[in-house]
């Protein structure tokens, strides 16, 4: 159910909402107070019992993942936050950063007495300029206001929050890529194990949180995390609050939302997003970033078993189930970053996966075979494909190729250049290969309206 | 002849090297700054940067060839990169970058003879909601249409007049 609420996106519509005073005229920095005022356990406590999933696209209990992190006898810990949006059809934390920087530095301090750092790096991708300035000049100002430094409101924990930038790499949105891009190299991931929490930056321990998971946790000491959680449709399924809706591509009024999770697609695409411009109907949705797996317009649940998550929407329409992490999958996709792609009847689904698969043939870091030429690969035969020319015969290599990536990887990069493959071979075969007989004449033309 | 850095960025060396426990981690901020003066990263630069963060000039060289945004020979003043990802795809964004070619006189990748801009392909630029866009240097530019294109380039060419 559309419940909107502004939690996140509380100061947004404020003139001049970027500056310290702004954000402390709305409250800002008490939960930082309190939370550092509190031992370790109990901000993890509370963020355990907030159910906060990662909004970075995996969902990871973002409590979990600090509880993760134990004392090295030498070495510090450190708190990064990734800020390298770039999976196509995200845009929602740069929105936070440019709009309400001061949100993101409270849940660095946060953050850091929630996994034992008292150093945060903020990793910004270096086109979102406007971002990076507005986050250094907030962290001036916080630094010369005492907030961020040796004693943060008397209290004997200092934190500093630092800004660090990439370089054009959107595989550095993975998160020990990420780290070896921090430490100034080539952003190539690394193998897990040892895990960031037990050798991440610099050798010492480290949590990677997305953006809007860390701009949440003020909100969540604020409100107390059962109170945040309960706000959600899913807080049965651990997956709880509110947070940030983006829809993009064939909609009226494409843009970023926040709401209570339990928004469904259909409540997104609608009456959010304006439904689809006159003349134009619903063909498929990308529902949390171009990586996840495609969905159909005309889909229905198939969960008969009254124990399937998804058994409540059972024989209804796929644009009706809530969007929360668990429910995504359960429908063979992902919410991902709940970033929606919208594609009408006027698009052409053959051009869609071509455009996507461009993307990561250009952004695979080269690392590891399979990914490396498999994307490559992927990339020339679709190329031929959208040219009309072709085989069914490539078709099935184009499922073959994807699979063999699947699970052969360092990273997930590798899932995520598969997955968009096989779910549009999946859902769009009949269009495929009848594009093919019809030497691309059956083309609903392009991209655009 | 060696690179050097003006004395207002050389001042800024010393805040980025504060930043972290170790020289290396400021190869990447440090190479932004060096291009920020010198357009492109030269060996010149390679060479600098190698030497401030105390590594080979072999690993500053394999960090300048792995991201995109260093650029590995000279380009024009002001750097066009026009989105042609997905979202920005449905909106339109094909249009804008066959405009942006007609208008320049060049292909994407090239430089106009004017050394004025540079036009490329961007992947996407996190605005997929105000699609089509280009980043030009430090700037967005949202909701793009073939006027608005024109305008922004014209205001920018008689800027360099």
């Amino acid at each position: 159910m559309l419940k909107p609420v502004q939690i996140l996106t509380r100061n947004y519509g404020l003139p001049e909402s970027w500056t310290l005073q702004v954000y402390q005229s709305q409250g800002g920095y008490q939960s930082a107070k309190k939370a550092l005022s509190w031992p370790q356990a109990q901000v993890i406590e509370e963020v355990k019992k907030a159910n906060l999933r990662g909004r970075g696209g995996a969902g990871f209990p973002a409590g979990i993942k600090w509880s993760f992190m134990r004392p090295h006898p030498t070495k510090p810990a450190y708190l990064v936050v990734n800020a390298d949006e770039g999976e196509p059809g995200t845009f929602k934390d740069r929105t936070i950063m440019e709009r309400d920087p001061h949100r993101l530095i409270e849940g660095c301090m946060i953050g850091c007495r929630g996994v034992g750092a008292h150093t945060a790096y903020i990793y910004v991708r270096h086109e979102l300029h406007l971002a990076k300035d507005r986050l250094w000049a907030a962290i001036r100002e916080a630094r010369s206001a005492g907030i961020l430094g040796p004693r943060p409101f008397g209290v004997d924990y200092p934190v500093d929050v630092q800004v660090h930038t990439g370089a054009g790499a959107y595989i550095c949105g993975e998160e020990t890529s990420l780290l070896n891009s921090l430490e100034g190299k080539r952003g190539e991931p690394r193998f897990r194990p040892p895990f960031p929490a037990q050798f991440g930056l610099f050798g010492c321990p480290t949590t990677v949180n997305n953006v809007e998971t860390i701009a949440t946790t003020p909100s969540i000491i604020e409100m107390g995390g059962e109170a945040f959680s309960r706000q959600s449709e899913l807080h049965h399924l651990g997956d709880g609050g509110s947070r940030l809706f983006g829809v993009s591509g064939h909609v009226r009024t494409p843009g970023i939302y926040e709401a209570c999770i339990g928004l469904t697609l259909r409540e997104l695409i609608y009456d959010l997003g304006g439904g689809l411009p006159e003349g134009t109907k619903l063909m498929a949705i990308i529902p949390g970033g171009s990586s996840c797996p495609v969905l159909r317009a005309e889909e229905i649940v198939n969960a008969p078993d009254d124990k399937a998550i998804l058994h409540p929407w059972h024989g209804k329409s796929i644009l009706d189930v809530p969007i929360g992490v668990d429910t995504m999958r359960e429908l063979g996709t992902m919410a991902g970053t709940t970033c929606a792609i919208v594609l009408s009847d006027k698009a052409c689904p053959v051009r869609a996966l071509h455009n996507l698969v461009r993307f990561y043939a250009h952004e695979s870091c080269g690392q590891c075979t399979p990914c490396r030429e498999g994307v490559g690969w992927m990339g020339r035969i679709m190329g031929k494909l959208v040219e009309g020319k072709g085989s069914i015969e490539e078709l099935d290599m184009l499922y073959d190729i994807a699979s063999n990536i699947m699970g052969n990887t360092i990273c997930a990069f590798g899932e995520a250049a598969a997955m968009p493959m096989i779910g549009f071979l999946r859902k769009f075969r009949p269009e495929l290969v009848q594009y093919l007989h019809t030497g691309g004449k059956s083309s609903t033309g392009g991209l655009a309206l | 002849m060696p690179f050097a850095l003006s004395t207002e960025r050389e001042r800024e060396t010393a805040d980025i090297f504060s930043r972290y426990p170790n020289k290396l981690a400021a190869c990447i901020p440090l190479l932004h700054l060096c291009q920020e003066q010198n357009g492109w990263i030269s060996d010149e630069v390679i060479q600098f940067v190698a030497e401030r963060c105390e590594v080979s000039t072999a690993h500053v060289q394999g960090v300048v060839t792995f991201y995109t945004l260093f650029n590995q020979k000279p380009v024009g003043k002001h750097q066009i990169w026009v989105c042609r990802t997905l979202s920005c795809a449905l909106r339109g964004s094909d249009q804008i970058a066959r405009h942006l070619q007609k208008k320049l006189g060049v292909h994407i990748g090239e430089t106009t003879k004017d050394g004025l801009f540079t036009l490329r392909e961007a992947e996407c630029l996190a605005a997929c909601g105000q699609g089509p866009m280009m980043l030009i240097d430090k700037t967005y530019h949202e909701n793009l249409t073939p006027e608005k294109v024109d305008k922004i380039l014209d205001e920018l060419t008689g800027e360099a007049k």
